[in-house]
């Protein structure tokens, strides 16, 4: 077995050297009753590279990969042009074999570029100060309530209908169980929900997306002037990171707390995971945060350095009183982020975003003359709603059967709400081109 | 015999011949290389990404005003190269060496794992595109899960929990959602004190009371103590098995018993299933729920701390209240029901789980199949008992017996010498070693958990043992001053953690700004 050093010889030496005389009899504490004989039944036995290879390569042959057809799904995860130096670099063995960084003195690499990463997410934000990432998107908008339950000790979150459905149903989950309000307000199709008039003097926190999950962009600061009149928090999710490249940064606009889904940057779609959370805040609510976080320093040299810090706040630290159950974060896929981040720079990013709208104008415009489209939104970043004369869901279908994926049905996000089932959701992003809009609209034209 | 000194004489270092003392007009030392933070390296209208211009539209954005400047740094491709690359350098990892983190299973990463979840048909899927157009996607989900449901014995399986806290908080979000089906409102959960910080935070962030059970003077349960505090009110225990002091749990199955007598179910922490993986089935132990850490036991990379994986087994009665979303199979192939429906919680998260990690663990699998992941967890309690064997006149082992897949120490041996556990660790340090993982678990006095893995040779498990011999002696034959002042040779010595909480500084900033702060 090639990932095994050990040899029979070895084994022996090793077993007389602990002085019994098999493996098995190191495991003399197994009850009787669940030991078994040899390697559990059912199962195929071990398997060269090759073999291993050809079994993985006929799954991954069955799936239909984005870049192999026009491609215009979005909500909340995105198709971006990923430079090669990112995976070059994320797969070098120091970042990738490595772990927590519990022992600074050798972990200075991991710590810098968290040091540097957080830096990123704040001045994205336009927030103070952000953690070194959470799992994903979602479960940063549930801790994030956490979070405002925690600073407002209030306990009724005020949930957007522009907030991706999954995100909501997270946090509903969360809401449900560790023992929190979450209320709904209906699904903002027309971006025209008065989410002011739900907050009360009991409501820790009003989540609103923006990009909403309909497309619309918003100014927020009169909505963070209505929250914090009440005393709630304003928490902005952004689960396409690149808009913050165009718009208006939510910190500007009054925003307590900031989640990301930080996906665009950097990372693959992956089928929806690993991605990575993006946590941003106030400096005056920075012990409440949740997750990890990592603080400059100086070692007993003098010199500069980084360490993980404020872990008080942490489940190792603090067990049961702890501001979350979070261990780990989303290392590497935050080490992707920023790396391509930092290859963009100001001058790249701020032209990706601007490219990205660009092109979701282009297909805007262009999918509004097809007869039986309607676009929803009036605003937008990178993607639009259109409201079609059939179901969405049939529409997608029949457009995978002609090769192109087509976006996203409403009705895949939301069930059991027969109005909304003509609507499909379409983004574009510096990956499109031309000839996929056209593909696009005359596959529409035919069909609708 | 002192490393890197075969056949050249002895290379050892004097105890206070800080190499730092050689100053250099840099601060470099050789190919160790101080480095700036990307922002300090920057320039206005750098960039590593060529993008054409965007073609002139008239903008959507309602009422928002475009952004002014960010303040990102401006750098070309090769400086972004080689800031990364010197940062790479600055870290311990597995590929360099030896990485004994008890209770972390720092094992070898196949690099097939990785060339496999990189297929663009796995990497460059959407997880909201047709069905029909991800069938394999979705068939490697079920081949994984039915993996984990033989290993384990286990009902069902619920795919997506992003790491292992968060497979905790699913597996205890079941329980509490089965206990409440039946009518049945309990409040207090059992957790040993030896239990990993997850498990506390858990059961506390669900509303429960946090009861803590003592350890027995061999590492284990206190049944006694167990039998006492168990009572109507109780909703769970949760166990790690084996458990944190490397040691097997060997009253499993009458704690199992106990527990499902007094109407609560067991939560079992599958951290350590590793040690028994391929060998012991944990249905055949009576638990309800468990976790597995794929970046543990099917070795996905650790990444400098994430992103993790945390399916959750389930028992036949738990199976219910699976949270969406779950791969079924269905009469045209393979479906995802997305919506939590019927009597399952909810949601953990968006999409249908970290599907990079089920790629690469299932590889694993593949690889090893059932008798390489029998030989795996064989070999890894084998190392492991090596060690404890190898080192246990010269350190203090803190229980008698053989261990599982880490041998636990206590500070015992270091006793009067003025040399504490962090002390000694950060020695290990200087002679290119990670250390084990130190002060944990907690029922331990200066706890040293080791886990060398199954992935190690022989030949560097002997020379890990003379190295730690070499320094418990150096330490009992009174040079403390070699440990307190170490390291001295890493890329940076002790770190003012202390300062560092005190007065947080989370985020550069321009200097301007720092001065204007100051002032």
């Amino acid at each position: 077995m090639r990932y095994l050093p050990l040899t029979q010889d070895d084994r022996r030496g090793m077993l007389a050297q602990i002085g019994v005389g098999s493996v098995d009899a190191l495991f003399e504490d197994v009850p009787k009753s669940a030991r078994r004989s040899g390697p559990i039944e059912g199962l195929p036995f071990h398997e060269g590279e090759l073999g291993v290879e050809r079994q993985m390569k006929a799954l991954a042959g069955k799936n239909l990969p984005a870049g192999s057809v026009p491609f215009f799904c979005g909500a909340g995860a995105y198709r971006h042009h990923v430079p090669a130096a990112v995976d070059h670099l994320i797969q070098r063995g120091e970042f990738l074999t490595s772990y927590t960084p519990y022992q600074p003195e050798v972990s200075q690499g991991t710590l810098q570029y968290l040091f540097e990463f957080q830096t990123q997410v704040a001045l994205l934000t336009g927030m103070e100060v952000a953690n070194a990432s959470m799992y994903d998107g979602s479960t940063g908008c549930g801790e994030a309530v956490m979070m405002a339950n925690r600073v407002t000790r209030r306990s009724r979150a005020v949930l957007s209908g522009g907030l991706h459905p999954h995100y909501a149903e997270v946090t509903r989950t969360q809401a449900r169980w560790t023992n929190f309000t979450a209320v709904d307000a209906p699904a903002d199709v027309e971006g025209s929900e008065d989410l002011a008039a739900l907050i009360d003097d009991q409501t820790s926190c009003v989540v609103v997306q923006n990009p909403s999950v309909f497309g619309y962009v918003k100014d927020l600061s009169a909505l963070a002037e209505a929250c914090h009149a009440k005393g709630a928090l304003l928490i902005v999710v952004v689960t396409e990171v690149v808009s913050l490249g165009l718009l208006t940064p939510p910190g500007e606009m009054g925003a307590d707390i900031v989640v990301a889904e930080g996906q665009s940057i950097g990372n693959a779609l992956n089928f929806g995971g690993p991605y990575v959370g993006l946590f941003a805040t106030r400096e005056k609510y920075m012990r409440q945060m949740p997750g990890r976080l990592c603080g400059e320093t100086l070692d007993a040299d003098g010199r500069r350095g980084w360490v993980l810090t404020l872990s008080t706040r942490e489940q190792h630290i603090r067990r049961e009183k702890a501001t979350s159950n979070i261990c780990t974060n989303s290392g590497l896929c935050a080490l992707a982020f920023t790396i391509h981040l930092s290859l963009l720079g100001e001058t790249g990013f701020t032209r990706l975003a601007a490219l990205n709208h660009a092109t979701a104008v282009t297909l805007a415009d262009r999918l509004a003359k097809i007869s039986g489209v309607t676009v929803v939104n009036d605003s937008f970043f990178n993607e639009i709603t259109l409201r079609l004369n059939k179901d969405a869901a049939q529409v997608v279908e029949e457009l995978a059967s002609r090769n192109i994926l087509g976006g996203v049905p409403v009705s895949r996000l939301i069930s059991g709400r027969p109005e909304l089932s003509n609507l499909l959701l379409v983004a574009a992003t510096e990956t499109t081109t031309p000839e996929h809009i056209d593909a696009l609209a005359a596959a529409l034209e035919d069909i609708l | 015999m002192a490393m890197n000194s075969t056949g050249r004489g002895d290379t050892r270092p004097h105890a206070d011949t800080a190499v730092g003392q050689t100053t250099t007009f840099t601060g470099n030392r050789g190919l160790q290389i101080e480095e700036a933070l990307i922002f300090e390296q920057g320039q206005h209208g750098r960039t590593a990404v060529d993008l054409p211009e965007p073609p002139k539209v008239k903008a959507r954005l309602g009422k928002v005003k475009p952004r002014g400047e960010i303040g990102l740094p401006g750098l070309s491709e090769p400086q972004v190269i080689r800031h990364y690359t010197r940062l790479s350098q600055k870290n311990f990892a597995i590929d360099a060496g030896f990485y004994p983190l008890g209770s972390c299973t720092m094992k070898h990463n196949p690099r097939l794992n990785e060339a496999m979840a990189r297929l663009p048909g796995f990497s460059d899927i959407h997880p909201l595109q047709p069905i029909s157009t991800v069938q394999g996607a979705l068939e490697a989900i079920d081949s994984l899960a039915n993996w984990l449901l033989t290993l384990t014995g286990m009902a069902a399986v619920a795919m997506s929990p992003g790491a292992g806290a968060h497979g905790e908080q699913c597996g205890m979000i079941a329980i509490r959602a089965a206990l409440e089906a039946r009518g049945d409102k309990r409040v207090r959960v059992l957790v040993p004190e030896s239990a990993h910080g997850t498990n506390p935070a858990t059961a506390a962030a669900l509303g429960y009371v946090v009861d803590s059970i003592p350890a027995t003077a061999d590492g284990r349960v206190d049944l006694d103590a167990l039998k006492a505090k168990l009572g109507p009110d109780v909703a769970a225990i949760m166990l790690t098995n084996p458990n944190t002091c490397g040691l097997f749990e060997r009253d499993i199955v009458e704690i199992a018993r106990l527990i499902h007598e007094a109407g609560a179910l067991f939560y079992c922490d599958g951290a350590n299933f590793n040690a028994i993986v391929g060998r012991v089935r944990p249905a055949d132990l009576g638990i309800d729920a468990m976790h597995i850490n794929l970046h543990k036991t099917f070795s996905t990379p650790h990444g400098g701390g994430g992103p993790g994986a945390g399916p959750v087994v389930l028992s036949e009665a738990l199976a219910p209240y699976a949270p969406a979303s779950a791969v079924v199979r269905g009469p045209n192939g393979f479906a995802l029901v997305e919506h939590a429906e019927g009597s399952s919680f909810g949601r953990m998260k968006a999409f249908a789980g970290q599907m990079g990690m089920f790629t690469r663990a299932l590889t694993y699998i593949l690889s090893h199949g059932a008798d390489g992941l029998l030989q795996a967890s064989s070999d890894a309690v084998l190392n492991a008992n090596y060690i404890l064997a190898s080192l246990k006149d010269v350190m203090s082992p803190a229980f008698d017996g053989p261990c599982m897949h880490e041998a636990l120490f206590d500070d015992h041996f270091l006793k009067d010498t003025g040399v504490t556990t962090l002390d000694f660790a950060k020695a290990m340090l200087d002679e290119g070693y990670h250390p084990m993982t130190v002060y944990f678990p907690l029922v331990v006095h200066g706890a040293m958990l080791i886990e060398p893995t199954e992935s190690e040779p022989k030949e560097s498990l002997d020379q890990f043992i003379a190295t730690l011999a070499y320094l418990a002696n150096r330490a009992k034959a009174g040079d403390a001053a070699h440990f307190t002042g170490a390291p001295r040779l890493a890329p940076r010595r002790r770190l003012d953690e202390t300062s560092a909480a005190r007065k947080p500084v989370l985020r550069w900033r321009p200097t301007e700004v720092l001065d204007e702060a100051a002032e």
